[in-house]
């Protein structure tokens, strides 16, 4: 056990703040949740993948760096330290990204993977179904094979991103007589095809950051399959996996919310230590952030060493999304009246964007599978309790 | 960076854990509760001829010479089994102090502790009580400003029966003719250090008997049967148990970071000590209560083993310095004026 960075690895850290410093926007940009500041998120991922900031953990011949985790915990680190704008590709580099990379052919890594890396193509999830949420067994949307074409028929909801995506990924029925979880297939479907309506759902602060995509036979040819045919259980399993696990909440992200929330407690001291409870809660944000840190660290240096992330990810989804939770309500209560108030508001002194962080910490004991379905998953699969 | 423990050290866990699991049952927890003093030196003997009791005393003194990195998986496992011996007193809080005071002393004492001979316990004035001071050949005792040295014959104690049997506690009176080993700043910092090995140690058992509680939930829960089925099958008694893996999970890293901080003597020992404590208690006093749920009306019993466990947990929680002590530490560590926070500043 060595904690300590290694030359090179602080030589690294040095080289992201610098660019960062260099290239991050001074104002901050719109959501990416509207128009405008859905294009200007994807300037920057633009931007990023000029530097080759873009994903970093990916193949030099893909436009990354070829880093490993630890080093990828580092930029994580500096990027929101920085202050960078959020990920508006984060369902492409994130999720579909390390899933092609496991299941893709060679062309089409060579075909995705580089525009994904631009930003030029944004993608969407299309996982969830009218009738198939957290039982995602009970997907009916289908694709008939025709030739060499899928045809594709049904409805997907919940749809990150899917307003001013280009592409968007999920399972699709191919075996009509299949049951639960076999006979589906893992298909990319560009959302311009004809037949397809996008209808947009605004979310609680107002902006359509997911939709309901319908397909009425549409089209998709055959290279856009992922894995084989009726294997799309197993690989969306990987790609839930990837969600749930390292890669799409680096400790970064609420260290910096448990930093904020220390600095916001500090200051208004005075009227939050009315309620006792408060200054707890912020000496265990600091504390949970801090063991989220350590852990993903531990983690990180034994997938280094080959080993292999398992149930255990189900642990991460609730740690993290619970206390993402916590720390934005321990924030609206030291705001007190001003909570509520939207930060334009002029009574709004001092708001930050912690109302924006709470509302969004409501969606995180839900999405990537509800935190009730990762408590089954660590019962049965990591302590090993009876179905 | 390698948050990782060597091959070596894993393999040393798994033949303790082998050897503590087959010799360390309920049943004979059980037995010591009728003798004498609740100790058993044959067991003792096998602990030191393992190298465990010298683990941490250096090679010129008859030992392995290992540190408190080296040993902290152990010590999860000497939890895991609920040991009522003193070995990680020993390793972690006597043998280090002993070790730092140096002199004569450590070279009388560390010999004889690394060949099982011997047993030096620790008492501090943080504690209200002496841990197994009746079977000390030594206490090394803080007296306010000055750290004593006692024989048994220099001090009378009396017994505090605590509800866990296997705890054994002493308040110590000291009489005439123990010698001071240390004073003021000197006696100071062994003291600080002690306390610090001595919540590491027990954030390190705590994890153990979380684990513990955890496997005699699953197992119970699979056999018993209500409503024609195995009462693990239910929703709301899995998500009892998956609680606690969570927390336990989240515990282990900063654990494992505070052993590797004392080990290296870091700045940020003392911060990250509280910081694995307060979590890895937490994760044991959950598992003790949810374990406790899901067990029924045959956890509050004496005859289910669980009761082993579950005290040993609520008592380590509020030794070598309860929540609020080491809240108070870490609250001292991240209020401060420019406090090293966020992203970036836990390994800085």
């Amino acid at each position: 056990m060595d904690l300590a960075f290694t030359a090179k690895q602080q030589v690294f850290r040095e080289q992201v703040r610098d660019w960062l410093a260099a290239n991050v926007p001074a104002a901050p940009l719109r959501s990416f949740d509207t128009a405008e500041g859905f294009a200007q998120h994807r300037q920057w991922e633009a931007t990023l993948n000029k530097g080759h900031w873009g994903m970093v953990t990916w193949p030099e011949a893909l436009g990354g760096r070829g880093c490993d985790l630890i080093e990828w915990l580092i930029f994580e680190e500096e990027y929101y330290k920085a202050r960078a704008p959020l990920r508006v590709n984060q369902n492409g580099i994130f999720l579909l990204g390390p899933t092609l990379m496991e299941y893709g052919t060679k062309e089409q890594k060579a075909r995705i993977l580089p525009k994904m890396a631009t930003g030029e193509e944004v993608w969407a999830q299309g996982w969830s179904e009218p009738n198939a949420g957290s039982d995602m067994a009970a997907i009916r949307s289908s694709a008939k094979l025709e030739g060499d074409k899928y045809i594709i028929n049904g409805q997907k909801t919940w749809s990150t991103r899917a307003v001013w995506a280009d592409w968007c990924f999920g399972m699709f029925r191919t075996d009509p007589h299949s049951a639960r979880h076999h006979g589906l297939t893992f298909i990319l479907v560009p959302l311009r095809s004809p037949g397809i309506t996008v209808r947009p759902i605004p979310q609680l602060d107002g902006l359509p950051g997911f939709a309901e995509i319908f397909f009425d036979n549409v089209e998709v040819s055959i290279e856009n399959r992922l894995g084989d045919e009726g294997a799309g259980w197993s690989v969306a399993m990987a790609t839930a996996g990837f969600e749930r696990g390292l890669m799409l909440r680096s400790p970064a992200r609420f260290q910096e919310t448990a930093r904020r929330l220390v600095e916001l407690y500090t200051t208004n001291r005075a009227s939050a230590d009315g309620d006792p409870a408060v200054k707890d809660a912020v000496l265990r944000a600091y504390l949970d952030a801090e063991s989220y840190c350590l852990t993903t660290y531990q983690t990180a240096c034994r997938l280094n060493k080959g080993g292999k992330i398992g149930a255990e990810s189900s642990t991460n989804k609730i740690f993290w999304s619970e206390l993402d939770q916590s720390m934005h309500a321990t924030a609206m209560s030291i705001l007190g009246a001003r909570a509520e108030l939207l930060p334009h508001a002029p009574a709004a002194q001092g708001v930050g964007t912690w109302l924006n962080g709470w509302l969004f910490a409501q969606s995180g004991p839900i999405y990537a599978g509800t935190n009730e379905v990762q408590r089954n998953i660590i019962a049965e699969r990591m302590l090993g309790m009876p179905r | 960076m390698d948050f990782t423990f060597t091959e070596d050290q894993m393999l040393f866990r798994e033949s303790v854990r082998d050897f503590l699991v087959h010799e360390v049952t309920p049943e004979r927890i059980r037995a010591s509760w009728e003798t004498a003093t609740g100790r058993d030196p044959a067991l003792w003997g096998q602990l030191a001829e393992l190298g465990l009791t010298g683990m941490t005393v250096p090679e010129a003194h008859g030992g392995l010479g290992m540190t408190e990195l080296d040993f902290v998986l152990l010590a999860q496992e000497c939890g895991y089994v609920a040991l009522p011996e003193p070995l990680v007193h020993t390793v972690l809080v006597a043998v280090p102090m002993l070790r730092d005071i140096g002199g004569e002393l450590a070279a009388q004492w560390l010999p004889k502790i690394a060949a099982g001979e011997a047993k030096v316990i620790v008492g501090l004035q943080q504690n209200l009580l002496v841990e197994d001071a009746h079977v000390a050949d030594l206490l090394l005792l803080q007296q306010g400003a000055t750290l004593l040295a006692a024989t048994p014959e220099q001090v009378r104690l009396q017994h505090n029966e605590s509800i866990d049997p296997s705890r054994k506690l002493f308040a110590v009176e000291v009489l005439q003719g123990a010698r001071t080993v240390a004073s003021d700043i000197c006696a100071a910092t062994l003291v600080a250090d002690a306390l610090n090995r001595g919540a590491l140690g027990c954030a390190a058992q705590a994890l153990g008997l979380a684990q513990r509680m955890i496997d005699l939930s699953v197992r119970y829960t699979s056999e018993r049967q209500q409503f024609g089925k195995p009462i693990g099958s239910f929703q709301a008694v899995k998500h009892h148990m998956a609680n606690v893996a969570v927390r336990l999970e989240y515990a282990k890293a900063p654990t494992h970071r505070a052993a590797y901080a004392v080990a290296h003597g870091q700045a940020v020992a003392a911060h990250a000590v509280s910081h694995a404590k307060l979590v890895a208690c937490e994760a044991a006093n959950l598992a003790a209560k949810n374990s406790h749920q899901v067990h029924g009306a045959m956890g509050y019993t004496w005859e289910v083993d669980l009761h082993i466990f579950m005290k040993k947990a609520w008592a380590l929680a509020n030794t070598w310095g309860d929540a609020g002590f080491h809240k108070t530490r870490v609250g001292e560590h991240i209020f401060a004026a420019g406090a090293p926070l966020g992203a970036g500043a836990t390994f800085a």
